[in-house]
């Protein structure tokens, strides 16, 4: 039987979660895979190599930049999961800022740290073999990537952008109809356009979609009201190498 | 069998808790010295990329510290900011809430009774271990699970990370249709849990007792969740606003890390036990009934016993999930506006684990300037410690290996979320 391994670096957990969110094809799963290395949920662990890693979060220490090569030196496939481990996560905003100065207002005693700069995602370390997007990843596209390895072909992940999920799904275009800022046409689908669906603009936690238009995305944002410091914040939140072109000018 | 009088134990990777953890026993001639909880779960600052942010962001930012318990961080960062702003929400939208809110409750608590917790007290290494045995059980845990999670994404969107809560309220209210089908799953969930409750209330529970004092948010006239002024069992009782000036963060000699303590009184525990505790007459009479039958008395001590109350608060979220969705009418308007102010505001509410505070300061603008998270992981450190180095002295008899084995599973009787907790410890990279 093949074997899933589950690691963890910098992250919230809830993508790991999302496997044991899996309530109805859990039991199925663990027929199908056997799990030898899932902290969060055994305290039994065999050594590689293993047939698929699951890596969830982004690399932020020294120690991390050493771990992620020695998991991927005993993995076949390695699938990384989540904005953190395909992007560098939330916590990437640091990467932009003085860490030092981050270190100093959030520990009493920042010199125990031992923090990289940046938040930087796995394929920056590693070659990655597959990528799930999201904050949080889709259960779907996680089952769909299984499942797609233990048959053995590809599996099926959306490089279009949430616009297409929303048309999809019959919801009314939140900018058009309500105004709200959306960044829906340069995102990438995923989620099912899940934010439409409550009238709210989608806030880009998949990252970006293939080739993006970021100076459509800007004007687009300037109609709803939106100003330079208020579009680069948007952008940046889930994709922190975003330049929104004239954003700021 | 082992008798030695110095040893050093060690475990480097605490299993079937949230985030990653360590924990370290030091015993010299025979005298527990010195224990850790470590955490190795990198910093990841939300506390200082917050500011510069505008109000309306924390609740999806903060969201992302926990995967587990995002709707308690944005529940806490809303009361927080519409404290800071001088907003209170309607009651229907303060109702909704708090249905959401029940609907973590019982995915948090399901996960950890059914897959984190009750497997050391079976004996196995993990729930799909104790499936092999015993799939009917399992598969009611995942059952009940789902349940919360979709009482979750009926609300919220989503159940990790929801994206329909916003500061003043939501960006959509369900339709009472939405909730119709949850009615019915409510009603199975209801017996499921009562189950649970009956199956935890058999485990074999070591006896262990600690005099810790506790803490919980309260109100007058109901189980408090989403709201509440605060309480100890050592007859304390403050506003939230107060919560800064009663709790301290000190430097501990023998470590580097930080633990909250109560100004002049010391270590004490907040979480499930802790709301059980100060709370239990506020609880339905079905969930006090389920928690008497199941041994459950005017106090919880043994933190074993951590599992019977999660199962009984368990019962208690869906019974007012039901009340809720029952009592249901779509606010008029889904949120209310939030003018920003320069202003400090500070919010609390019971997360699954326990009391999670968070306060911010924000400009004229809207922009914040300072924000300060305590999660309930981080409060209840001292605490877990103590238990832990009297629980070592008591066991020194036993070999390494079983050792370890029992501390980590005391050490999940608190269901640590280090995910949660990262920013108040000692935190260094092991170097061989």
């Amino acid at each position: 039987m093949p074997t899933l391994a589950v690691w963890k670096f910098a992250s919230c957990d809830g993508c790991q979660l999302s496997l044991l969110d899996c309530e109805d094809e859990l039991l199925a799963l663990a027929g199908r895979v056997r799990i030898v290395h899932f902290p969060e949920a055994t305290r039994a662990s065999a050594p590689g190599p293993y047939d698929i890693s699951l890596v969830e979060g982004s690399i932020t220490t020294p120690g991390d930049a050493r771990r992620i090569r020695e998991i991927r030196a005993v993995s076949r496939v390695l699938i990384t999961i989540g904005a953190c481990a395909t992007a560098g996560g939330v916590q990437a905003l640091r990467n932009s800022a003085d860490v030092a100065e981050y270190a100093s207002v959030v520990y009493a005693r920042p010199g125990y740290l031992d923090t990289l700069a940046t938040s930087t995602p796995i394929a920056a370390h590693v070659d990655v073999d597959y990528e799930l997007y999201g904050c949080p990843i889709d259960r779907g596209q996680l089952l769909e990537t299984i499942g797609a390895l233990l048959v053995g072909r590809k599996p099926d992940l959306p490089a279009h952008s949430v616009c297409f999920e929303c048309k999809r799904r019959n919801n009314v275009c939140v900018v058009v109809a309500y105004g709200e800022p959306c960044l829906g046409p340069v995102t990438r689908a995923g989620c099912g356009a899940i934010c439409p669906a409550f009238r709210r603009g989608c806030f880009g936690c998949f990252g970006p979609a293939e080739t993006p238009n970021d100076a459509a995305q800007v004007d687009l944002l300037r109609s709803t009201g939106m100003s330079g410091p208020d579009i680069v914040r948007m952008r940046r939140l889930f994709d922190p190498a975003a330049e929104p072109e004239e954003a700021t000018s | 069998m082992t008798h030695r009088h110095d040893r050093l134990l060690d475990v480097p990777g605490l299993a079937r808790v949230e985030g990653e953890g360590a924990m370290h026993v030091r015993v010299r001639d025979g005298v527990v010295e010195d224990v850790r909880l470590e955490i190795y779960e990198p910093p990841r600052f939300f506390e200082a990329f917050l500011r510069g942010r505008r109000h309306t962001e924390p609740p999806d930012i903060t969201a992302r510290i926990c995967g587990i318990c995002p709707v308690a961080y944005q529940m806490s960062a809303c009361a927080a900011i519409e404290d800071a702003c001088g907003v209170t929400v309607p009651p229907a939208i303060a109702a909704l809430r708090r249905l959401l809110y029940c609907g973590e409750w019982i995915e948090s608590h399901v996960l950890h009774i059914y897959l984190l917790h009750a497997p050391d007290f079976l004996g196995y290494d993990s729930a799909l271990d104790l499936a092999r045995d015993r799939r009917d059980l399992v598969e009611r845990g995942l059952a009940l699970k789902k349940t919360g999670n979709d009482l979750m994404e009926a609300i919220g969107g989503r159940a990790i990370h929801p994206v329909n809560v916003r500061v003043g309220g939501f960006y959509r209210a369900p339709a009472p249709a939405d909730l119709a089908p949850l009615r019915e799953r409510l009603r199975t969930a209801l017996d499921q849990a009562l189950d649970t409750v009956r199956w935890v209330a058999g485990f074999d529970f070591p006896p262990f007792h600690h005099d810790h004092e506790m803490l919980a948010l309260t109100e007058p006239d109901r189980y408090a969740i989403e709201s509440g002024s605060i309480v100890t069992t050592g007859g304390l009782e403050f506003g939230v606003r107060e919560f800064e000036r009663h709790v301290v963060e000190e430097q501990v000699p023998h470590s580097t890390a930080l633990h909250a303590h109560l100004a002049g009184r010391g270590r004490y525990l907040t979480g499930p036990v802790a709301r059980y505790t100060l709370n239990h007459s506020l609880l339905s009479p079905l969930a006090r009934e389920a928690a008497e039958a199941a041994g459950l008395g005017a106090q919880c001590r043994n933190p074993y016993r951590g599992i019977v109350v999660r199962a009984v608060e368990t019962v208690y979220a869906v019974e007012e999930a039901i009340r809720l969705i029952d009592a249901y009418e779509p606010p008029p308007f889904p949120a209310v506006r939030v003018p920003p102010r320069a202003a400090a505001g500070y919010g609390a509410t019971e997360a699954p684990r326990g009391t999670l505070f968070h306060r911010y300061e924000m400009d004229a603008n809207g922009l914040i300037t300072s924000a300060r998270i305590v999660p309930p992981t981080a409060q209840n450190q001292a605490a877990v410690e103590d238990d832990l180095t009297r629980f070592v002295a008591g066991r020194l008899d036993l070999d390494d290996e079983r050792l370890t084995h029992e501390c980590e599973q005391a050490i999940r009787n608190y269901d640590p979320c280090i995910s949660c907790a990262t920013h108040f410890l000692d935190l260094h990279v092991e170097r061989s």
